[in-house]
C-alpha cells in the first residue's frame, strides 16, 4: 500500500501516508531500539515488504544507524527486501509432491516467468517461492497462487496457469 | 572490592571480582592466545564478543570448555589453558577459521601482520583438514579503504569501532549462519555510505579483509619520471611511529633517518607538513582571535566555539551527522592541504614549474588524507594539489622495497624553505596538540605579552573528552578537546543545543589523535604504544629551538612575499575552504578513485 515504485531504478517513493504509518507504529513502540523486531515485523504486515527507504525511515526515528537496520532484516528470513508480485506464486517442494515431479515444475516456472526462486518479475505480476507442504498430498504436486490451490499439475499446465494470469485474476476477473 | 582467588596452570592468583579469566592469566604470565578480543586500555575501548573460541580453557568441574575472554573468574576455579584437550580444541578451530579463509598469505597486503597467521604459526599448523564452501564477496574498492570481505573472520572489531567508538555506525554485521559478513546497509559501497575514513576499523582489523588503498606503485612511477618534479611531505606523527615498523622500540623518533630515506628514494624536495601546520596555526589562530573580539564587541552573529578543520574524517563526519553547524568549524584548510595550496602555487612558480609537473606526495599516519585529496575543491583544473597520499606503513614498504637500511642511515634535516618548522606544529600530531599550538600563538597575539610558560599541561593527556581554561590576561579562554568521533559527538550536540560553554574546541577522530591513526603501524591491541608516541611527540617539540608558529621564519617570509597577511584575500583564496552538506547525498563526491594511476 501507498508505495510507488520506480522499478528501473529499484527506488520506492513513500507517500505522506506510508510515512506517518511508519511513524506511529515506530511512536507505538516508544521508539525503543530492543523492540526493533516488533517494529519491523509491524511495518512489514502493512507494506508486504520492507524496501530501503523504510528501514532508513525506521532507523531515524529510532536513531540508530541503518547498517544495524539492515543487519536485523537480512537476519530473519522472515523479513523481506522485495516485494511480492501481485499474484504469488508458492509451489509445495514438501515430500509427496518433490517425488511427483515438483522439480520439474519448478523449473518450468522459472523458464516461463525467466525469475529465481525469492524473485519477482520486472512487471511486478508474479513471484515465485517454495513451501514445504501445504497439507494437500494427495493432490500433488501442488502449487498455489495467492489462495487459489492447483493440484496434479503438469509440467504442460503451467503456461495455461500463467497465461490465465496474465490475461486478468481467474478468481477475481471483476477487480482487473 | 571482592577478591576471587583462582588456579590457573597450577598458579594461584587474586582477583578484583568481575575480572575475565583471560585477565586472571595474564597477570600470573599465562598468555591464553585470543583472536577476535580486542582491548585498548588507556581508550576505555573493548571488544570481545566471544566469537571465535581461540581462547577456550578447561574448567574443573565444567563439562564444556569455556572461552576465556568472557567467563568470569570466580571463587576457587581451577583452570587449564594448555591442556591436550585445549591445545587440540583450539588447533581445530583455527584450522575451521582457515578452511573459510582465502590462502593468499604470500601477496596478502596484512602478510606479517596478521594474527591469523601468527595464531596458525603458534598452533603449529602444517597441514589443513578441512575443506568446503568458501565465502565469495565483491571487492569493495573506496578511495581510501578497501573491503575484501572473503578475508573476514567476523571478529566484529571493526564493527565496535565503528559503532560504539566512533558512533559512525556504518559497518554492521549482516545476513546469518555461513552468509555473515560484516557490511555497511543494503551492501552499498563505503563511497556511497556515511563512512568518515577514520579507518579505525583498519586499524584493529586483525587479517586483511580491511587495508588502505596502496598507492606505493603510482609513486614509484612518478619518482622514476624524469619529466615531474616530486615534492614529499611528512606528517607528524609520522616521525614517532615509522622506526616501529624497522624493529625500534615504540616512542622512538625517526624524523632525521626519514628524511634520509625520502632523499635516497628520489625525492626532489624532502619538506614538512610541520611547516603547513605552523600556517594552519596563523590563519586558524587568527580566525579563533577575530571570532573572539567580535563576540566580545558584542556581535551576536559570531559563531562560538570555533572547532579545529584538520581532520579530514572530522569534517566529513560533521558534514554527514551535523549539516546545521557547518559555520562552526574553521575554515582553515589542513595543513596536507595548505601545503598542497603551497607548493602548487608558490612553490611552482618559484621553480618555475608547471603545476602539472609538480608531483605533491603526502606521509601520513590517516587513510582519510586519502580522501581528502581527492575532494573536488582541492584541485585546479583537474590538477589535484596533493597528488597522492602514502600511509606510515606504505612508506615503509617502500623504503623496504628500494633496499635502504633505514636503521643505520644517517639523521638528515629537511629541505629549506617548506621544511622549516617549529615544536607548536610538531604537537599536532598528539591529541591536544592542534589547540596547544593554537593558544601558544594566540595567547602572544591576543595579549601582546611573551606566554610565561610554552607547555600546557592542562591540555594533554588521553581521556577521550577534556576541558582546561587557559587565562588570556585576564579573559577565560574555555577550550575543550575530543578525540574518537563518539565523544566529539557529544560536544557536537552540545554546540547544537545551544548548551556549549567552550571558545575553542579541538576535535581529532582517531583516538589519540593522530599517533593512532588507521594509516600507523599496527598496534596489535597494544593501547601503550599510543602513550610512547605521545611522549615522542612532545619530546621532538622540546627539541625544537623555536615553538610557537609565528615565530617560524619562512612563515613570516611567506607572508611577507607572498600571502600579505593571516586571512587577507589571498590567503583565503589559497588556505581556506568550505564544508558541504552530505547528509542526504549518498552521491559518490567526484573522488578521483580511478585516477590513481595517472601521472
Amino acid at each position: 500500500m501507498e508505495i510507488t515504485r520506480d522499478l528501473k531504478n529499484h527506488k520506492v517513493q513513500l507517500s505522506e501516508n506510508a510515512i506517518a504509518l511508519v511513524k506511529k507504529i515506530c511512536r507505538r513502540f516508544n521508539y525503543e531500539e530492543g523492540e526493533l523486531i516488533n517494529i519491523l515485523h509491524a511495518v512489514q504486515s502493512q507494506f508486504g515488504y520492507l524496501p530501503a527507504e523504510i528501514q532508513e525511515l525506521i532507523a531515524k526515528e529510532l536513531d540508530i544507524s541503518v547498517a544495524k537496520v539492515y543487519g536485523v532484516v537480512t537476519f530473519y528470513s522472515f523479513f523481506t527486501m522485495k516485494p511480492k508480485g501481485k499474484y504469488p506464486i508458492s509451489l509445495c517442494m514438501g515430500t509427496a509432491c518433490y517425488v511427483r515431479g515438483a522439480e520439474n515444475i519448478l523449473n518450468e516456472i522459472k523458464r516461463q516467468l525467466n525469475i529465481d526462486e525469492g524473485e519477482t518479475t520486472p512487471d511486478g505480476l508474479f513471484s515465485l517461492s517454495s513451501l514445504r507442504c501445504v497439507g494437500a498430498c494427495g493432490l500433488a504436486p501442488v502449487l498455489m497462487v495467492g489462495e487459489k490451490v492447483y493440484g496434479r499439475v503438469a509440467q504442460a499446465d503451467v503456461r495455461k496457469i500463467i497465461s490465465e494470469y496474465k490475461a486478468g485474476c481467474p478468481t477475481h476477473p471483476s477487480k482487473e | 572490592m571482592k577478591m576471587v582467588t583462582l588456579t590457573i596452570d597450577n598458579k594461584t592468583v587474586e582477583v578484583p571480582k568481575g575480572t575475565t579469566v583471560l585477565e586472571a592469566a595474564a597477570k600470573v604470565g599465562v598468555e591464553i592466545p585470543t583472536l577476535c578480543h580486542m582491548k585498548l586500555d588507556n581508550l576505555e575501548i573493548e571488544n570481545k564478543p566471544g566469537g571465535c573460541r581461540v581462547c577456550l580453557v578447561e574448567i574443573q568441574g565444567r563439562k564444556n570448555l569455556a572461552p576465556s575472554c568472557v567467563t568470569e573468574a570466580t571463587d576457587g576455579m581451577v583452570i587449564k589453558s594448555s591442556s591436550i584437550r585445549v591445545i587440540n580444541t583450539r588447533r581445530t578451530i583455527v584450522e575451521l577459521i582457515l578452511s573459510d579463509h582465502p590462502a593468499e598469505c604470500l601477496t596478502c597486503a596484512k602478510s606479517g601482520n596478521c594474527d591469523l597467521q601468527s595464531l596458525a604459526i603458534k598452533m603449529g599448523i602444517r597441514e589443513l583438514h578441512f575443506s568446503g564452501e568458501k565465502s565469495v564477496h565483491r571487492e569493495d574498492k573506496s578511495p581510501a579503504i578497501i573491503r575484501d570481505m572473503d578475508k573476514c573472520i567476523m571478529c566484529r572489531r571493526c564493527e565496535t569501532m565503528c559503532n560504539e567508538v566512533q558512533t559512525v555506525g556504518v559497518l554492521s554485521a549482516i545476513n546469518r549462519g555461513f552468509n555473515s559478513v560484516v557490511s555497511p546497509a543494503f551492501e552499498q559501497d563505503l563511497q556511497d555510505s556515511a563512512c568518515t575514513y577514520c579507518g579505525q576499523c583498519v586499524a584493529v582489523c586483525p587479517v586483511g579483509a580491511l587495508t588502505e588503498r596502496d598507492q606505493t606503485g603510482a609513486v614509484i612511477r612518478a619518482l622514476s619520471n624524469p619529466d615531474k618534479t616530486v615534492v614529499v611531505q611528512t606528517a607528524p606523527a609520522v616521525r614517532a611511529a615509522l622506526g616501529e615498523e624497522f624493529g625500534q622500540e615504540a616512542g622512538t623518533l625517526v624524523t632525521g633517518k626519514m628524511a634520509a630515506a625520502l632523499r635516497r628514494l628520489g625525492f626532489n624536495y624532502v619538506f614538512d607538513t610541520d611547516f603547513a601546520a605552523d600556517l594552519t596555526i596563523m590563519e586558524e589562530g587568527t580566525e579563533l582571535l577575530d571570532r573572539l573580539t567580535r563576540h566580545l564587541n558584542g556581535d551576536s552573529t559570531v559563531k562560538l566555539p570555533i572547532l579545529t578543520s584538520c581532520c579530514p574524517a572530522w569534517v566529513k563526519f560533521i558534514e554527514h551527522n551535523f549539516p546545521s553547524l557547518l559555520d562552526v568549524p574553521s575554515t582553515a584548510k589542513s595543513p596536507q592541504q595548505m601545503f598542497g595550496a603551497v607548493a602548487k602555487n608558490y612553490f611552482a612558480e618559484k621553480l618555475n614549474v608547471d603545476r602539472k609537473k609538480l608531483v605533491v606526495v603526502s606521509i601520513m599516519p590517516c587513510v582519510a588524507k586519502k580522501y581528502e585529496r581527492g575532494r573536488d575543491e582541492f584541485a585546479v583544473d583537474g590538477n589535484s594539489d596533493v597528488d597522492f597520499v602514502l600511509t606510515t606503513r606504505e612508506l615503509s614498504h617502500l623504503i623496504k622495497l628500494a633496499n635502504i637500511d633505514f636503521n643505520t642511515l644517517p639523521d638528515e634535516e629537511f629541505d629549506q624553505p617548506m621544511g622549516m618548522s617549529t615544536g607548536a606544529s610538531v604537537i599536532f600530531g598528539t591529541t591536544g596538540g592542534v589547540i596547544e599550538a593554537a593558544v601558544r600563538t594566540a595567547y602572544e597575539l591576543y595579549t601582546k605579552k611573551p606566554l610565561p610558560k610554552v607547555e600546557f599541561e592542562e591540555l594533554r593527556g588521553m581521556e577521550g573528552l577534556r576541558h582546561a581554561t587557559i587565562d588570556f590576561a585576564g579573559l577565560p579562554l574555555h577550550i575543550g578537546i575530543a578525540h574518537g568521533l563518539g565523544n566529539a559527538r557529544k560536544l557536537l550536540e552540545e554546540i547544537a543545543a545551544g548548551r556549549s560553554q567552550y571558545h575553542a574546541i579541538e576535535i581529532m577522530s582517531c583516538p589519540g589523535g593522530c599517533i593512532g591513526g588507521g594509516g600507523q603501524p599496527f598496534h596489535h591491541g597494544k593501547s601503550e604504544i599510543l602513550k610512547k608516541r605521545q611522549q615522542a611527540i612532545y619530546q621532538e617539540d622540546r627539541k625544537k629551538p623555536i615553538r610557537k608558529s609565528h615565530e617560524n621564519p619562512f612563515i613570516y617570509q611567506l607572508y611577507e612575499e607572498y600571502l600579505g597577511e593571516p586571512m587577507s584575500d589571498k590567503a583565503h583564496h589559497l588556505l581556506h575552504t568550505k564544508y558541504f552538506d552530505r547528509s542526504t547525498v549518498f552521491e559518490q563526491d567526484g573522488n578521483a578513485s580511478e585516477t590513481d594511476d595517472k601521472n
